[in-house]
């Protein structure tokens, strides 16, 4: 297997555009599903960003391993799907397991949220562009942290929107779920205008 | 196609996953964290509606802070003295008694009693309301009634009933968590059995309290001069009862001429209210 080599300045612009440009969660909607029901406070949001960005970037590096030294070997390459989700799992297990033991204060912090993500869509999502988009060793771990990172971004920044809804006095077919939507919407709208910006 | 081509992944992944489900067996084995169960035993005894009044986000957080020794046996104002005993019980160490205490929300100044400076229109909740300019209300110190109380209270307890928020004695468990939650910080809690209250907390003095509220105390201080037992003070304009003193006499009642001294009694157990200003003022 050869990969193009990546400079420096390319890397960064890969993680830029990760973060913005194809935010996971306003372009290519993956993990909506804790977007929409862990982002009404935004300590919450902040603290299940910070857990998918570990998980992702641990598992951008182990999925990347198994598709290009197991699967490919035995010709297996379409089933990194499945393969993919139960590396993903067994090893979010195994990382809950590892901090309650070992780092308590980082398991409180973040333990709580990683039984949500064991198969979460985005984190299967950035295993999966890894590997579609050839990317190396290094670009994968970089991908999937920035990936994170945009997570986390989109997780705040809509907790602090739901966090001004919550006095706002709407009509009572748009109270609760349907005004989230919306909002959600919105400001994946206003994320589309990144979309207009070449990092080249 | 040939079945081995079937065979052969499913061998791989079945295998891969039973190694998988293996370590992570052994790993639970291996990272076990010990549990005193005496957080578990607790837990169960705990009433478990993880209302917070105890200040925790949980009954399952305060047995784990009582088993640390941040917090005492009789930190769950909720289960009162039975839990506090069994509690005390299963750490080993004395029990102590303690009062049984109710929500009281010292304002009597409904909307016919109480004038308003504008009305008010916009999302029901009076930490929203008290942005604006405090409420409503004239009175600084008055309740609000959009029920930010009543949206906190874990026990459905507390109503409002013609713009002041009434705590439901029958159902209050006095665990405080609306008394944390009021932004008028006008809700107390006080021992259950206490007869009088001074339904009023306006800390304005008594010309401009005349203004804003037919309820409100003008610190004329004939409760606190007539006290027998020397248990009403008027401290910052408005007057309030020490429950380790109050008698339950009624000379304070008797005295108040703004009639906005409460009193409640137990009839057949229930506690109920049997004076109230509304009685007198309408």
């Amino acid at each position: 297997m050869t990969f193009a080599p990546i400079t420096v300045r390319g890397l960064f612009l890969l993680m830029l555009g990760a973060v913005l440009t194809e935010n996971f969660i306003f372009s290519k909607f993956y993990g909506c599903c804790p977007f929409l029901g862990v982002s009404d406070k935004p300590d919450k949001a902040l603290g299940m960003g910070m857990a998918v960005t570990f998980v992702m970037t641990v598992s951008g590096a182990v999925t990347w391993a198994v598709y290009y030294y197991v699967l490919v070997p035995l010709g297996l390459t379409y089933l990194r799907t499945v393969a993919f989700i139960l590396v993903i799992s067994v090893l979010v297990q195994f990382i809950e397991m590892f901090l309650r033991r070992f780092v308590p204060a980082l398991y409180s912090s973040l333990g709580i949220y990683l039984p949500l993500i064991t198969t979460n869509c985005a984190v299967l999502g950035a295993a999966l562009v890894n590997i579609q988009s050839g990317y190396g060793f290094v670009p994968s771990v970089c991908y999937g942290f920035a990936a994170g990172i945009g997570f986390t971004l989109a997780m705040v920044l809509f907790a602090g929107v739901r966090a001004k809804m919550e006095f706002a006095d709407p009509p009572r077919a748009f109270r609760g779920f349907p005004l989230t939507l919306i909002a959600a919407g919105l400001l994946a709208m206003i994320f589309s205008g990144f979309s207009g910006i070449s990092f080249g | 196609m040939k079945l081995t081509d079937v065979l052969f992944p499913v061998l791989i992944f079945g295998g891969g996953g039973a190694v998988f489900g293996l370590l992570l067996a052994l790993a639970s084995r291996l990272f076990r964290v010990r549990r005193d169960e005496r957080i578990d035993r607790i837990e169960a005894v705990l009433p478990g509606a993880n209302c917070g009044g105890c200040g925790r986000s949980g009954c399952a957080a305060l047995a784990a802070d009582i088993v640390a020794g941040r917090a005492g046996p009789g930190a769950c104002t909720v289960g009162g003295n039975p839990v506090a005993r069994r509690i005390s019980e299963i750490m080993g160490v004395p029990a102590v008694e303690q009062m049984r205490m109710r929500a009281q929300v010292m304002c009597s100044g409904t909307s016919e009693l109480a004038r308003k400076k504008y009305a008010y229109v916009g999302a029901k909740d009076c930490l929203a309301a008290v942005r604006m300019g405090g409420g409503d209300k004239l009175c600084p110190n008055g309740c609000i009634g959009l029920g930010t109380c009543v949206a906190t209270c874990k026990f459905k307890a507390i109503s409002v009933i013609r713009g002041v928020a009434v705590v439901d004695y029958k159902k209050c468990e006095g665990c405080g968590a609306c008394v944390r939650a009021c932004p008028k910080q006008i809700i107390r809690l006080i021992p259950y059995d206490s007869a009088h209250w001074v339904g009023c907390m306006s800390v304005e003095k008594g010309a401009i309290v005349r203004k804003q509220c037919d309820v409100g105390c003008i610190s004329c201080k004939k409760c606190e001069r007539n006290c027998p037992a020397g248990a009403i003070k008027v401290v910052n304009f408005v007057a309030s009862i020490d429950y380790t003193k109050c008698t339950g006499c009624g000379v304070c009642v008797e005295n108040c001429p703004r009639q906005i001294i409460w009193s409640s009694v137990r009839q057949n157990g229930e506690l109920v209210i049997t004076r109230k200003p509304a009685d007198t003022a309408e």
